[in-house]
């Protein structure tokens, strides 16, 4: 079937089979190879992307479920440039080993941030148990999300 | 200029924070097929018939493999070999990549589907049809003992080796303490949140086999391949990308290493393969599955004379690649980092129809320090001796180094602590744990918990020879190419080897590239385990920085200290490869100390405070140092209190999910401190450095079981088995009040 | 873990939807999907045909009124987090619903979907049943409501025909004076309880307790009242006695399941224990 949507402010259409979820057809069918999927069960949040705002895994939302959504991945939270402030902070931090949790954690933290600039670190805690890392121990995730915040209060956004 | 001892923020970084990372799974080529692979749903039979033709016959499937095609007639099918101490009696338990005769774990390959899609491969995998006798399954050590069921009848029985470790004579050490006890570490695995996956392209023109997501070891899974596959190693290419997490696990050669470059060859296609989550919990290699009987030896003063004992370990079904090390370092390991004059340990290794087991970060000493911490504290609580007190009595001494440990047999392994001042990382865990002002709270009530605290001390090995190399290419712009043989599985592998090489150079790390692992850089390389990258690979980029300087000295016909000073464009290319060779091990030591709060009415475990102490000889990168260990600490927090692969009696596998096997997450352990110290360099190499990729995991489980012990002293409640789930907890301390 | 294949159809009305469910043996509702599209990754679940109903607007909303709170099928944990009426509307939903899942499952997860998938362990179904909820569900022979307590018939069951969809649950009217509490245990944060209890009673002029509730998950089979823990709070003051007398009949009430997480004599003390802290919870409301 054919699906429309906004992927990173670009219009993107896709052709996929029905039982297509979101991330496959964002890494393999459209190529952005950034989200990744590390258990396909709806529990890692390796593969949490933003749905019209909102975090969602995306191993567990259909492809067609998409349909006229606009959605934001790791590639559309970078610049070509430099990093944003977010990434700066989990790489000044360390907040990152292996990486493959990473843009799970990045795009989580940033929906958290967008709507809660000055969420605390336990707020901060609580949203992320639902993205597992296996190398960090979160504690420099948690450090790296709470020193970012600044970058998203008055209306700055990345 | 120096960039060793600061914390640089990590190249690899500017990447995987983009999603420009590329991990197996992201690489696509040209017409490449996807491959899934049929598992025994039996833990334990015959298998008399696998019928393929509707699964062929299915919409977008190419191929189905079975046993009869990989090894047609009678031919043997190849075997996994036993890469780390590899003795003649190990042979007959090794495991076939595919099953041909008989299943004998859940999980266990029995046909490969090749498809257009992976949806489409494993689609046909439910179409087709098998014929399994079933047989009893072993899924227990009194089960495998009596060899009533055998799972490799060729060998007769269901035990493959017991190694003995010894130093003195433990046996007949008599003493005025003595006290025995059963212990038991729970199976429980690295589950790298990137599962395994392998892309291998055959390109029968140039008679070439390329095979993507090789980790950890490249080179050694080349020579598996080369052999099993009947192809010289000229003709296989292993390229490392972009890798999800290690721990041991992944890149250790297992079934499906064979099996997709065979399929690709066969095909003459790429093919790729990546595992699910339920694959990698059920088929990557297990660990830590150890029960112990030991005694422990003391006089009344708490000098410890003697560890004796037994271990049984449980391998799974097979003698898997490096699972060898598992009952080795949990023998030779047991005295940890404290002057134990005799010790005698028998370790068995047994079968039973559950998945294979090989290293999984710290294997053998996690579980060794659990035994050994839960015996010393034991013996302390008997004598009426503080438990810190106890632990600075029996540690080596600061001028005993290099200090011996027990020897091996099996083949004859012996091993020496290289150098540490122990005494240093106690002294500073209490002080940071605020040591004094905790014990006050010990074994009270506050607030419906009974709090505790304990304190362990450990030892983490790292260097394993026999060499590493490093090559250093003076590029045209200027700038030098640095290749290693080390392995990056997420550590920051690039980041540090560059800190070294710019500081040896006398180059800024702008000017430097860095390239790693794949076979494709060096003649030889060793890869990534046993805490040894920054060591060996590091020393090798020292060696090789050395003959890069001593070139251009003789070629400019001056002494050159930085090359920074020199026009290094006009003297390129020049290409240098240096080898660092090494037989001994450095050892990193530390101490740890947790702070627990159990509720006794529901048996929760809240960890309150956590920190570790580490001497890691010397330090490169702080900041990354600090990672490794914080990371460390955490994993071994979800063995101790989480993470358990459970069986039921028929040997099917229960914990297929990642709701159902708990990895820890951010809520969990909110309080892990670090501290990392250089008081102790390594004399065994120009660095001073030593591994650190591990000893924050070694006595995670010792210390938090050895806090809960102390928190519910009050109760009676012995902690002897792992996780310590609020189920357990609670039933300890009903069995606690039963026997009172 | 890739789907089986199916075939999908997202209505743009009710009666369509209704009709598509009608149309093929195997069809299943798709809203959130957050306990649906994991069970049909393990292939548990294979239907033919999903009808998603991410275009029924009218599913999610949620009133509330002098009969109580209505909660549209498609609500989703995130919309009762930030409905600040709900606090003093139904605290006790609010409550329960604050364990539920993670953030980005927060995003999708519904009602709808929750009382449909019907896990022993979800608090939805078991804030449902504790409540005297009434689910309305519609299907091609027209609507009817189904009491919380008939809805679930066992673990992962529930009296819902495959041809028909839940639109509502409405729970009855909470008097602001209520005591209740809400108690549960999970491994991790976020994880399915391995016990929970819901519990509320109102007081009569006298200081004592009439009206009470007392509904467990986790530690059963489908979540249910314990009607022999309510009678020994009602008629009485909700003093240390009285808990005890509820909590330890709570236990002896149970039959918890064993299973790999936990065994039933664990479960059915976790659950005592449970629901003696929300019992203290409760009188502790009314100290306030």
């Amino acid at each position: 079937m054919k699906i429309k949507f906004e992927l990173n402010g670009k219009a993107v259409e896709a052709e996929v089979p029905a039982r297509t979820h979101l991330a496959d057809c964002l890494r393999h069918h459209l190529m952005q190879t950034g989200t990744h999927v590390g258990c396909e069960h709806g529990v890692c949040g390796a593969c949490t992307v933003i749905v019209d705002g909102e975090a969602v895994r995306s191993c567990l939302m259909l492809a067609a479920q998409a349909e006229g959504a606009k959605v934001t991945t790791v590639e559309g939270l970078s610049r070509e440039d430099d990093l944003t402030p977010l990434q700066k902070s989990f790489r000044k931090h360390h907040a990152l080993q292996c990486g493959f949790c990473t843009p799970g954690m990045l795009t989580t933290a940033h929906a958290l941030l967008s709507e809660e600039p000055d969420a605390s670190k336990e707020r901060i805690r609580e949203v992320l148990s639902g993205n597992i890392c296996r190398c960090t121990g979160y504690m420099n995730i948690i450090e790296a999300v709470y020193e970012a915040r600044s970058a998203y209060r008055g209306g700055a956004k990345k | 200029m120096s960039y060793v001892g600061q914390s640089i923020e990590r190249i690899e970084d500017l990447r995987l924070l983009r999603g420009r990372g590329r991990y197996v799974d992201d690489l696509h080529r040209d017409a490449m097929l996807h491959a899934a692979i049929l598992r025994s749903p039996l833990a334990h039979g015959l298998l008399k018939k696998i019928r393929v033709e509707k699964a062929k016959a299915m919409p977008g499937v190419r191929a189905v493999y079975t046993a009869e095609d990989v090894a047609p007639g009678n031919s043997k099918v190849p075997a996994i070999p036993v890469r780390l101490m590899p003795v003649d009696q190990l042979l007959p338990f090794e495991q076939p990549v595919i099953a041909r005769t008989k299943v004998r774990y859940v999980g266990e390959p029995m046909a490969i589907v090749v498809a257009d899609t992976q949806a489409q491969a494993e689609d046909a995998l439910d179409a087709i049809e098998l014929d399994i006798e079933p047989l009893p399954a072993v899924s227990d050590r009194q089960s495998s003992e009596k060899n009533a069921s055998l799972l490799i009848e060729e060998a007769g029985t269901n035990i493959p080796i017991t190694y003995t470790a010894t130093k003195g004579d433990a046996l007949s050490v008599r003493a005025p303490y003595v006290r025995r006890e059963r212990l038991i570490t729970n199976r429980h695995s690295a589950v790298c949140l990137e599962p395994r996956g392998l892309l291998a392209t055959w390109d029968g023109a140039k008679t070439k086999l390329t095979v993507e997501g090789a980790a950890k070891v490249p080179f050694q899974s080349r020579r598996v391949i080369s052999k099993n596959m009947d192809l010289p190693e000229d003709c296989i290419d292993m390229i490392e990308g972009d890798t999800g997490g290690g721990f041991g696990v992944r890149g250790e050669f297992h079934p499906e290493d064979f099996l997709i470059p065979w399929t690709a060859r066969k095909l003459g296609r790429s093919v790729k393969w990546v595992e699910d989550r339920r694959e990698n919990l059920l088929a990557a290699n297990h660990s830590r599955d150890i029960e112990a009987e030991l005694e422990i030896a003391c006089e009344k003063d708490g000098t410890v004379l003697a560890l004796r004992g037994k271990l049984w370990v449980d391998m799974g079904a097979y003698a898997r690649a490096n699972g060898t090390m598992v009952p080795r370092n949990c023998a030779q390991m047991l005295s940890g980092p404290y002057r134990v004059p005799n010790l005698h340990i028998q370790s068995t290794m047994f079968l039973s129809n559950k998945t294979p087991v090989g290293t999984y970060r710290g294997p053998g000493r996690f579980e060794a320090d659990f035994f050994r911490e839960r015996m010393f504290d034991l013996a302390a609580r008997d004598l009426g001796i503080d438990p810190v007190e106890f632990r600075r009595k029996n540690l080596a001494r600061k001028d005993e180094f290099p200090f011996p440990l027990a020897t091996l047999d099996l083949p004859e392994k012996k091993e020496e602590l290289d150098s540490g001042d122990y005494q240093i990382a106690l002294e500073r865990c209490l002080k940071e744990f605020g040591w004094e002002e905790k014990k006050k709270l010990q074994g009270k009530l506050v607030e419906g918990r009974y709090h505790g605290i304990a304190l362990s001390c450990f030892i983490e090995g790292g260097a394993a020879g026999p060499r590493e190399s490093a090559r250093m290419l003076l590029d045209p712009d200027g700038g030098v190419s640095v290749f290693v043989g080390g392995t990056s599985i997420g550590q920051g592998l690039e980041t540090v080897m560059l800190q070294i090489a710019a500081d040896a150079l006398g180059l800024p790390m702008e000017k430097l590239r860095i390239f790693h692992g794949s076979t494709t850089y060096l003649k030889e390389g060793f890869g990534s385990f046993h805490s040894r990258s920054t060591v060996m690979s590091g020393t090798a980029v020292l060696l090789a920085a050395k003959e890069l300087k001593e070139e251009i000295a003789k070629r400019t016909g001056r002494k050159v200290d930085a090359l920074r000073d020199v026009d290094l464009k006009s003297l390129a290319p020049i290409s240098i490869e240096s080898t660092f060779h090494n037989h001994r091990h450095t050892y990193a030591s530390g101490a740890c100390a947790a702070h627990v709060a159990v509720d006794p009415r529901t048996g929760d475990v809240r960890l309150v405070d956590y920190v570790t102490v580490e001497d890691v000889g010397k330090i490169v990168n702080p900041l990354l140092a600090n990672g490794q260990i914080v990371g460390a600490v955490v994993q071994g927090l979800g063995g101790a209190l989480l993470e358990h692969f459970q069986y039921d009696e028929n040997g099917q596998f229960l914990t297929g999910s990642l709701a159902d096997y708990l990895l820890p997450t951010s809520t969990d352990f909110p309080s892990v401190r670090a501290f990392v110290l250089e008081d102790a360099p390594s004399p065994i190499n120009p660095l001073g450095t030593k591994g650190a990729g591990e000893g924050g995991i070694v006595s995670v489980a010792g210390v938090v079981a050895n806090a809960v012990a102390a928190a519910l002293a009050p109760l009676g409640a012995v902690p002897r088995a792992l996780p310590l789930s609020p189920p357990r907890v609670w039933q300890m301390i009903q069995d606690a009040r039963t026997a009172a | 873990m890739k789907f089986a294949p199916f075939e999908y159809a997202a209505p743009a009305t009710l009666a369509e939807a209704v009709a598509l469910l009608a149309s093929s043996g195997g069809a299943k509702v798709l809203a959130g999907g957050q306990s649906l599209l994991p069970t049909m990754a393990f292939r548990l679940a294979t239907p033919s045909l999903l009808v998603d109903i991410r275009r029924l607007n009218d599913l999610r909303r949620i009133s509330i009124g002098a009969d109580g709170v209505r909660l549209g099928a498609r609500t989703r944990w995130r919309d009762i987090e930030d409905d600040a009426r709900l606090r003093t509307a139904h605290p006790l939903l609010v409550a329960a619903i604050s364990h539920v899942a993670h953030y980005q499952i927060r995003n999708r997860g519904t009602v709808g979907g929750s009382l449909a998938h019907a896990d022993p362990a979800a608090e939805m179904p078991g804030i449902a049943v504790a409540c005297d909820a009434q689910i309305r569900v519609l299907g091609p022979k027209g609507e009817r409501v189904i009491e919380a307590g008939r809805f679930f018939t066992g673990a992962l069951t529930t009296s819902l025909a495959d041809d028909e969809l839940i639109v509502e649950v409405h729970l009855p009217a909470w008097p602001a004076a209520r005591r209740w509490g809400f108690e549960e245990l999970a491994r991790r944060r976020g994880d399915f309880a391995l016990a929970g209890v819901a519990t509320y009673y109102d007081v009569d002029a006298g200081g004592k307790a009439v009206n009470a509730h007392v509904g467990v998950i986790g530690a059963c089979l489908r979540p249910h009242r314990i009607p022999q823990a309510e009678k020994a709070l009602n008629g009485r003051v909700v003093d240390d006695a009285a808990i005890q007398a509820a909590a330890r009949a709570a236990e002896a009430a149970l039959e918890p399941p064993s299973d790999l997480h936990a065994s039933a004599a664990y479960r059915r003390a976790l659950a005592g224990t449970l629901l003696e802290r929300a019992l203290q919870q409760a009188a502790q409301r009314g100290k306030a």
